[in-house]
């Protein structure tokens, strides 16, 4: 298959630099690619899909009763991120993940931000993700972040942004890891050649860092996975970490608080747990400080981590910095902490609270994209340019009920990828997420999960949402020769 | 290992056998139901009763014509018991295991339960329900096999051989009992051809004709009952059933055979010593239904036992209502 009449025009594309040329560093895999005989790159996409469903790598869909899983789509061709942009990908985001951090432990302590005038007390209370039992809280070791999965974007010009920051729960690092064992089998050559740095370990350092945070008395810490159970759409994933690092996958009937401990139930007795991974929403994790309705979690946990008993990854509360609207802080959030400019910028981002703002935002609907400030996954979005004058009309009617809600960013002009489609390349658009750990040290895994908007002409890379993945090679340098 | 899992692992293992005994039951009355005299009714509500869910098929067919008792165990998702639940019951289980089973066990639950679905949405299996039947039956097999060659012979492939024996010892005792009641009394039947007949079947549903014949040779209600219950080495005898799922207790427990250190043990170890030495003619004077009876009962005291002694775990300072709603309770 040839990328001669592959087409590259009104956009960044991440392999090419013109319709001719490849970039540097994916020179030789479209090199290789291209000298493959006719019918073999097909092969190999059709091989590694089959790898993957051999793997059972699947997500669940919500509200879909029948077959509710699903192969998360998957194109053959690797996402290829050269090592100088790859420095300043890691140095950005280890600037930002340091930065809000302090600014999650400042808010939920004393409030030097808001007493220094940079970001409005109004926007903390209102914020859905405030907790306000985590008031005066100190997580072990003084991180409420572990584990991020931040979203970059690269616009038409080539500048890279930061989409969101994902300081919850994020998941799809597995699909790095297993994307990888795929990958290396696909193009076993090219990969050696290429000098892409490895993303194998991150079970061992995630375990080393949720380690890190046992409370000092224990030696030997246990540590689990907290899972909501089998129906929740990334349960592939939480059994895949739980089974890589080897340790417990437990769901909250499994745990119970007792003597101001928490305990897992085994089968020879109660086992004292001591740090918990949980893929489990703040408002879930406790009925007793949280939700009253969760049948979730794990009555009395919430106690027992204020107590330092047992750590919880990532600290409850973390969600206040993913509010959309503090994201537009973020600038300033790390001025303020860090003295620093940002080194990834933020998409220009407008706040429906302010006024002007919202006057510019319902007045140049159809240029931008509106989010709402609580959501994710992609969900409660409106792409201005795509959307009917009346989906319009609709979303500005609600922009002025509840400005608080809203913010507004320009559409991008998101890179595109060259994938599959049937004999042929086409572009698509793509982000990319890498994962932060933030323990000991605040460590960038060189890799990522790289999101296809499968669709034609679509921005939406969820996977929820038609979105599809790559395998992401993180350069050491300039290719060897093959 | 976590006592979820653990419950899991038990599960999964009892409702693929339990899938299997309903295809059983479904395929050697159907015949059966072939050889009778013309003019004979066939007889389809002790099926139901064998499940134990006559109310429930009361209230949802009345009569029990064959229709009816097909639909309502094979794929009816209403019922708890049918072959199709007791496959997503297994697939649900299985599912929250997987990274404690092996991929292999997972993979041939999930084919078991997608064939089961695509035959419950095409509705052809009455047009051939023996290729059906014994394709449940045969899958069934498959996933017992391929537990005891991937799995580790750890606490996690005992606590499902339990799972397994106690829900195979269970299910023989009701063939039986459903039989017998039926069978026995048209006193002139006796040794007449019917009677071989459906005495066979109730071998054959056990698929346990040619190990009798080995053993006994001519058909004999009363032989036909003690090989069936008593028998020490033909795999779904109630007592060889019993004294695996013994062996497996003790392996997860450690106390050595014959004592005991929990309720569990305690039970079920006093239930295998009465099969041990009981004596099949004593049985029948005394009642054999009362026996079966007693035994099912006893049967569901044990699968409590094992549920509170090794997942209802509760710590001594907090009261009981910590427990949510587990499967352990639903035995039969």
């Amino acid at each position: 298959m040839q990328f001669t009449a592959y087409d590259t025009a009104g956009f960044f594309d991440e392999m090419f630099e013109t319709d001719a040329h490849p970039r540097v560093g994916s020179a030789l895999l479209v090199q290789r690619i291209q000298a493959l005989p006719a019918g073999e790159l097909l092969r190999r996409q059709r091989a590694a899909e089959q790898a993957l469903l051999q793997m059972g790598i699947t997500f669940n869909v919500y509200g879909d009763a029948a077959g509710t899983e699903r192969i998360f789509p998957f194109d053959v061709i690797p996402r290829i991120v050269e090592a100088s942009d790859w420095v300043l990908i890691e140095r950005g985001l280890k600037q930002r993940i340091q930065a809000l951090n302090l600014f999650i432990d400042d808010i939920y302590q004393a409030q030097h931000i808001i007493h220094d005038g940079i970001v409005p007390a109004f926007l903390i209370q209102s914020a859905k993700c405030f907790l306000q039992p985590c008031v005066g809280l100190r997580p072990p070791r003084g991180v409420w972040c572990h584990i991020t999965g931040t979203d970059l974007v690269r616009d038409r010009d080539g500048q890279i942004y930061v989409l969101e920051d994902n300081l919850r729960c994020p998941s799809g690092v597995s699909y790095v890891l297993e994307n990888r064992q795929v990958l290396k089998r696909t193009f076993p050559q090219v990969f050696e050649a290429s000098r892409v740095r490895p993303v194998d370990d991150y079970p061992s350092r995630l375990l080393d860092m949720l380690q890190y945070l046992a409370p000092d008395s224990v030696t030997v810490p246990t540590v689990v996975v907290l899972t909501p159970g089998i129906h929740n759409s990334a349960y592939f994933e939480h059994a895949f970490l739980a089974q890589q690092m080897g340790i417990e996958l437990v769901e909250g009937r499994d745990l119970v608080v007792t003597d101001g401990f928490v305990f897992m139930r085994t089968t020879k007795g109660l086992q004292r747990v001591d740090v918990i991974y949980r893929r489990l929403d703040d408002d879930f994790l406790d009925p007793l400080t949280f939700r009253s309705d969760s049948l979730l979690g794990v009555p009395g946990l919430f106690e027992v981590y204020k107590a330092g008993r047992v750590a919880l990854a990532n600290a409850p509360g973390t969600g206040i910095a993913d509010d959309k609207v503090i994201y537009a802080y973020v600038p300033k959030i790390i001025r303020y902490y860090l003295g620093e400019d940002s080194i990834l910028p933020n998409v220009p981002t407008y706040v429906c609270w302010d006024d002007t703002e919202r006057k510019h935002v319902v007045a140049n609907l159809d240029k931008l994209v509106m989010k709402v400030a609580n959501e994710s996954g992609g969900y409660g979005m409106l792409i201005g340019p795509h959307a009917s004058s009346a989906e319009r009309a609709e979303f500005a009617e609600r922009i002025q009920a509840a400005p608080r809600n809203y913010i507004a960013q320009p559409t991008l002009a998101l890179s595109r990828a060259p994938v599959i489609v049937e004999d042929h390349f086409e572009g698509r658009h793509v982000d990319l997420r890498p994962y932060i750990l933030y323990g000991q040290e605040i460590y960038v895994l060189p890799g990522g999960l790289t999101r296809v908007a499968l669709r034609k002409g679509s921005l939406v890379v969820n996977s929820s949402q038609g979105g599809g993945s790559k395998d992401t090679w993180v350069l050491a340098g300039e290719p060897n020769a093959c | 290992m976590l006592s979820r899992v653990a419950d899991s692992i038990y599960w999964l293992n009892r409702y693929i056998e339990r899938a299997e005994n309903v295809a059983r039951f479904i395929d050697v009355n159907l015949h059966l139901m072939l050889d009778l005299p013309a003019g004979t009714t066939e007889q389809w509500a002790p099926l139901v009763d064998t499940t134990g869910d006559e109310e429930l098929f009361q209230e949802r067919y009345g009569e029990a014509t064959r229709e009816h008792v097909v639909a309502f165990l094979t794929f009816d998702t209403d019922n708890p018991n049918s072959i199709y639940s007791c496959l997503r019951a297994a697939r649900d289980n299985a599912r929250s295991v997987r990274e404690i089973i092996s991929s292999e066990m997972w993979e041939q639950v999930n084919t078991f339960y997608l064939m089961v679905r695509d035959a419950a949405a095409q509705g052809r299996v009455m047009a051939e329900p023996h290729a059906f039947f014994t394709e449940v039956k045969m899958a069934s097999h498959l996933f017992v096999g391929i537990t005891d060659v991937t799995l580790s012979h750890n606490e996690g492939w005992h606590f499902g051989r339990l799972g397994c024996m106690l829900e195979r010892a269970d299910k023989t005792s009701r063939i039986l009992d459903v039989k017998y009641y039926l069978l026995l009394p048209h006193v002139n039947d006796v040794g007449t051809a019917v009677d071989d007949i459906q005495w066979s079947a109730v071998l054959r549903s056990a698929s346990a004709f040619e190990m009798y014949r080995k053993r006994f040779g001519r058909l004999r209600p009363d032989r036909v009952a003690d090989f069936l219950m008593l028998d020490r080495e033909f795999p779904r005898a109630m007592h060889y059933c019993l004294m695996q799922a013994e062996e497996s207790l003790h392996a997860i427990s450690g106390s050595p055979l014959g004592t005991f250190r929990n309720l569990a043990e305690q039970r079920l170890g006093r239930l295998r010593s009465e099969l041990d030495y009981a004596q099949i003619d004593e049985i029948i004077t005394n009642g054999l239904h009362e026996f079966l009876d007693a035994f099912q009962e006893k049967l569901n005291h044990v699968g409590a036992a094992i549920f509170e002694t090794f997942v209802a775990l509760r710590p001594v300072t907090e009261a009981s209502t910590l427990v949510q709603g587990s499967q352990m309770m639903r035995t039969r």
